[in-house]
């Protein structure tokens, strides 16, 4: 039985807002027990809009799955046995509500892992395959500057950027943390073609990321 | 065909780190790989490049949530919760 007591879990800050330190464990507990802080986070946490988007023609039929999704965690919260994460257990009652909901139009399209082409343009390579206009190496302070939200920003735009399969892997794979086999099984996928669409997906994020740095002082 | 023994051309290596970095890259090629990175500086930066970019996403993070998209999820939630 869900109770109405909503104890706070402690808050910290970042940089980037506000950002709870708390593991999903905590939050699942506290969820148990009715509490909505802990829903609301979870919400900030994996709201799957994206994941749905992969399935539905439009943000707004992404938007709905997601919610119908929010509602059956809602619902089955307490049948939640924490054998996988809460994200991978989250995403499969979202692929499976885009699935089964009748609006996953998107699946029609062929997934063709080669059509992208080369990982880095051709005329960066000379006649024998070597580089031509080699890469510029990232410095030392690369580590340091990656929260810097210049790179953030060109990260995120680059993903926006890249076409359904390459967005929805690299999304599930690079930004969740999920492993491949995990993507293979959310989006319906052999593992021999997520590692392939990611390759291309990481080199056209790369390549942007590249080519902002170029253009920002280090 | 190219033998699996053969040295890499940088256009070849450049398809083999996504792999390398995820520890799926066959033996054979993962050993004709690090041989090539060795002797390649523009290769070792592609290499950096890519891992630092993987770094990033990472810390990308959800988009933002609208604020009306919350609270409608959040009434939901508190709804459920007080009719059980």
């Amino acid at each position: 039985m869900i109770q109405s007591s909503d104890s706070h879990p402690r808050y910290s800050a970042n940089s980037g807002g506000t950002v709870l330190l708390v593991d999903d464990a905590a939050l699942l507990d506290n969820l148990l027990g009715g509490g909505e802080t802990a829903f609301s986070e979870l919400v900030r946490r994996y709201h799957p809009v994206k994941v749905a988007r992969y399935y539905v023609g439009s943000v707004a039929s992404a938007e709905d799955v997601a919610q119908d999704t929010w509602i059956a965690v809602i619902k089955g919260i307490e049948k939640f046995e924490q054998r996988s994460s809460f994200k991978t257990w989250l995403l499969r009652i979202c692929v499976n509500r885009a699935r089964t909901s009748g609006v996953k139009e998107h699946r029609s399209i062929p997934v063709d892992p080669n059509e992208s082409g080369p990982s880095v343009a051709a005329h960066r390579f000379d006649q024998g395959g070597f580089w031509s206009d080699p890469p510029v190496p990232f410095t030392d302070a690369v580590d340091a500057r990656l929260d810097n939200a210049v790179i953030l920003d060109a990260v995120r735009h680059a993903i926006d950027t890249l076409g359904e399969p390459q967005q929805a892997v690299v999304t599930l794979r690079d930004v969740e943390g999920l492993s491949t086999q995990e993507v293979a099984t959310l989006l319906g996928l052999s593992e021999a073609n997520v590692r392939v669409i990611l390759h291309r997906g990481r080199a056209r994020v790369r390549e942007i990321v590249e080519e902002t740095m170029k253009g920002t002082k280090i | 065909m190219k033998l699996l023994s053969s040295p890499l051309v940088c256009r070849d290596a450049v398809e083999l780190v996504s792999d390398y970095l995820d520890g799926t890259l066959p033996r054979r090629q993962r050993r004709r790989l690090e041989k090539h990175l060795a002797g390649c500086d523009a290769c070792t930066a592609y290499l950096d490049q890519m891992r630092a970019t993987i770094a990033a996403s990472g810390k990308v993070g959800p988009d933002d949530l609208p604020s009306d998209v919350l609270e409608g999820l959040v009434d939901l939630f508190r709804q459920y919760r007080d009719d059980n």
